[in-house]
């Protein structure tokens, strides 16, 4: 069952990569923030000019 | 300030692809739904075309139903999920798509692969593998077209202005990653000619990969891209942000973690290795957890806004649809469980499970965003909100009128298969009983889907109205300021940062980073797959199974260009049930050398494992020219056409010479025989049915398929007793 086994390693990798993805993007600070970020989707048509410093 | 003012740049988001893609998005699902309009009265009216006298090969269920599922899969969820990836990710991003030429080309791309599809699979060029039926050249050109989309979607991203991604990007971002994975792995095959591949894997290794792909595909094609724009255009429409961010997030990684090992639930009870069903099984019920964490947290958002429902059809079609959403996530991990699948499987429960989510998951869902896109495209109101309206209550009720009555039909079928009488034998022994008995629901089903297709005309008139009464904003501007400036003003007020924030090792270097990941992961694959080719394989061979005569290969192959796996399962699984209708259930060695595995996933007919020698010659010729006269009542089309068309063995020897390539045990110099035995083998085929009045040329296309149904599950015949000795 080759087959089996190589769809294994390939959902490995795909869960790995996705892992790696996720601890890179905690430790980049993305998901700190769990509120703005739903409200200011909300308001990019009049407001684009709203960025972390204003 | 006054620093940040002057950075800021203006940008334009782009109306006019999303347009396209928008109008893509109505025009193909019209079609794909009119397919299935069509073939669902097929399957009560077999002689539908017949009736107002056409007679062509092109129409028969087993060629448009994969045209049906390519249609609303690819062309119309797909063109609805660009669509919305086209809108919402530029704005999220605060950034122009990075090419327009290669939006462009996705979109020109897609419809001529749409278009090719729409051709090529009436005409029977197919794989047979379910929702990956396209042949090898139309591939790669799915896969060319994807890539593009991706690099696309990432150079987008890298010129961000808005740091943090929003979780609707996560889910496209995860999407197309995995995506990519699943049709390149199974769209391995090895070419015969331009429209003709056979795939690398055999048998049960090639319906394990197919499945993988096949769930996969609903999780990351259907699902997960979907979510992404549930997560965008619902709090749009409502006005409101999602109920909890949070759990928005905590949704994505978990179905990312959880759905890529769910596959094996679609081979329960099959000749697939017991522990994968289990994985498969296991993985299917705890994503109950996730999904239903996002179902509610979608509704959630509305919550104190239900007054607004109320109102607005938009919010109507998403409510409708994410609560579709929670039911086919709720149903899916049911229909994993072994001993709710032994009923439901090759039923119409599955039907009607699939349509749950295609009619009001996908279907709504993308309604609801067309209504909310279009007024505010063309920077107007919708032209009928009444009409809207309408469109809503006969979609919904065209959903209930074709899921209840699959429902139906599927646990009656599934129950009437199990019955047994008070001696111990089958109380329903002729199979067609048990499709006769549901034929008034398929009849309803067919209501259904019509006024769901009527509903979405109603909307294709009321979007064009609308269109015409406004006027098309081909760009809007946007305004922000780049990333790196943005960093820049944040190291200056916040003074130096932290020595681990500063520690850009290895995350400040993606692409050696990708790099070094990848060849850690490729180490550990080799370690892993290596063994296998040092043992033999694990498929318990059986010394009876030999490989197919050059006629019964290409008997074979006409049995996978007509679709006959769309209605005839070849698995006989293990229960007494069925191994008292069909014989002896099916063993994993006896599929070594199918490519492609003709497993199926729904019997509209019976199973065909063990036909072989049931039926003589001619009663298979009268049945293939008109099952009604064979079987009164039939709803199987009607196929004269084999005993008109030739087969093409100019490809024979190739093809054997391929088989054998891939370790098909033919003789070394079997290629200068290859011809010799499939005339002697035809000949007595056509001597047979001479005997009986039939007359008919050797080279016709019956006489191949016969020679193939008269050797399916024979291998092991006679000696099912003893095939536990055999199994080495």
């Amino acid at each position: 069952m080759l087959a089996l086994v190589a769809l294994i390693v390939i959902s490995l990798c795909i869960a790995v990569f996705f892992l790696i993805l996720f601890i890179r993007a905690v430790r980049k600070d993305q998901f700190k923030d769990t509120y703005t970020p739903s409200v200011r989707m909300l308001f990019d048509d009049t407001e684009t000019n709203n960025n972390s410093n204003s | 300030m006054s620093t940040n003012e002057s950075r800021i740049e203006s940008f334009i988001y782009d109306n006019v692809i999303v347009k396209k893609f928008m109008i893509a998005t109505m025009v193909w699902g019209i079609v794909g739904m009119l397919v299935g309009v069509l073939i669902a009265i097929q399957l009560y009216l077999p002689e539908f075309y017949q009736s107002m006298g056409i007679n062509l090969e092109y129409l028969t269920f087993g060629r448009l139903r994969p045209l049906h599922t390519n249609a609303v899969i690819f062309a119309f969820v797909g063109n609805a999920i660009f669509m919305g990836v086209y809108y919402s990710l530029p704005r999220l991003s605060k950034a122009s798509m990075w090419s327009s030429f290669l939006s462009n080309f996705h979109f020109w791309g897609w419809q001529l692969i749409i278009l090719l599809a729409a051709i090529t699979l009436p005409m029977g060029f197919t794989t047979s593998k379910e929702y990956a039926e396209l042949e090898w050249p139309i591939d790669i050109m799915i896969a060319i077209v994807w890539v593009v989309f991706g690099i696309n979607m990432i150079m987008t991203l890298v010129k961000r202005r808005e740091k943090h991604m929003y979780v609707a990007i996560w889910f496209y971002l995860g999407s197309w990653v995995t995506v990519t994975l699943l049709h390149v792995v199974n769209s391995m095959a090895i070419p015969v000619s331009l429209m003709k591949s056979y795939p690398v894997f055999a048998g049960v290794q090639d319906a394990l990969v197919q499945w993988w792909y096949g769930h996969n595909a609903v999780a990351f094609f259907l699902t997960t891209p979907f979510l992404g724009l549930m997560y965008y255009f619902l709090p749009k429409a409502a006005n409101r942000p999602v109920y909890s961010y949070k759990l928005s997030i905590i949704h994505f990684w978990s179905l990312i973690f959880l759905y890529i090992w769910a596959g094996p639930h679609h081979l329960l009870y099959t000749s697939l290795p017991g522990w994968a069903q289990s994985l498969g099984t296991v993985f299917s019920l705890m994503l109950i957890a996730p999904s239903w964490g996002g179902m509610l947290n979608g509704l959630l958002t509305l919550r104190g806004a239900f007054d607004k429902v109320r109102e607005d059809p938009i919010l109507k079609f998403m409510v409708v649809a994410i609560t579709a959403y929670g039911m086919a996530t709720f149903e899916g991990p049911m229909l994993s469980i072994k001993a709710v699948n032994a009923l439901s499987h090759y039923t119409d429960w599955t039907i009607a499970h699939v349509h749950i989510g295609a009619l009001g998951w996908n279907g709504f869902l993308t309604f609801g965003i067309i209504y909310w896109l279009v007024p505010k495209m063309w920077n107007t109101e919708i032209f009928s909100k009444k009409m809207a309206n309408a469109h809503f209550w006969i979609g919904t009720i065209g959903i209930l009128l074709y899921a209840i009555p699959m429902y139906w039909a599927g646990v009656v079928q599934g129950l009437m298969w199990q019955q047994f009488d008070s001696s111990g034998a089958l109380l329903y022994t002729n199979f067609l009983e048990t499709v006769t008995e549901i034929l008034p629901m398929y009849m309803l089903r067919s209501v259904g889907g019509t006024l769901y297709l009527i509903g979405a005309l109603m909307m294709g008139y009321n979007l064009i109205r609308t269109a015409k009464q406004g006027s098309f904003l081909k760009t809007e501007t946007g305004r922000g300021i780049a990333l790196k400036d943005q960093e820049h003003e944040e190291e200056m007020l916040n003074g130096k940062a932290k020595w681990w924030e500063r520690s850009k090792w290895i995350e400040g270097k993606p692409i050696p980073f990708l790099i070094a990941s990848t060849v850690v992961v490729a180490v550990g694959g080799i370690i892993e797959v290596v063994p296998m080719y040092m043992i033999e394989s694990n498929v318990p061979t059986i010394t009876a199974v030999k490989p197919y005569t050059p006629l019964e290969l290409e008997g074979r192959d006409i049995y996978v260009k007509e679709g006959c796996y769309t209605c005839h399962s070849q698995m006989i699984r293990p229960f007494r049930f069925e191994t008292a209708r069909y014989g002896e259930y099916s063993k994993s060695g006896e599929f070594v050398y199918d490519r492609p595995f003709q497993w199926g996933s729904k019997r509209l007919g019976p199973d065909l494992h063990r036909i072989g020698g049931k039926y003589n010659n001619a009663w298979h010729y009268k049945h293939m020219m008109r099952p009604e006269d064979m079987s009164p009542g039939s709803v199987m089309p009607l196929y004269p056409h084999m005993a008109e068309n030739e087969v093409d063995t100019s490809l024979t020897v190739k093809k054997i010479v391929l088989m054998r390539a891939m370790g098909v045990p033919y003789e070394s110099n079997y290629e200068n025989y290859v011809m010799r035995d499939y005339d002697k083998q035809a000949f007595q085929i056509v001597k047979d049915l001479k005997a009986s009045g039939i007359e008919v040329g050797a080279n016709k296309e019956i006489v191949a398929m016969i020679a193939y149904l008269q050797r399916l599950g024979t291998d092991i015949k006679g000696s099912a007793s003893s095939t536990a000795d055999e199994i080495q």
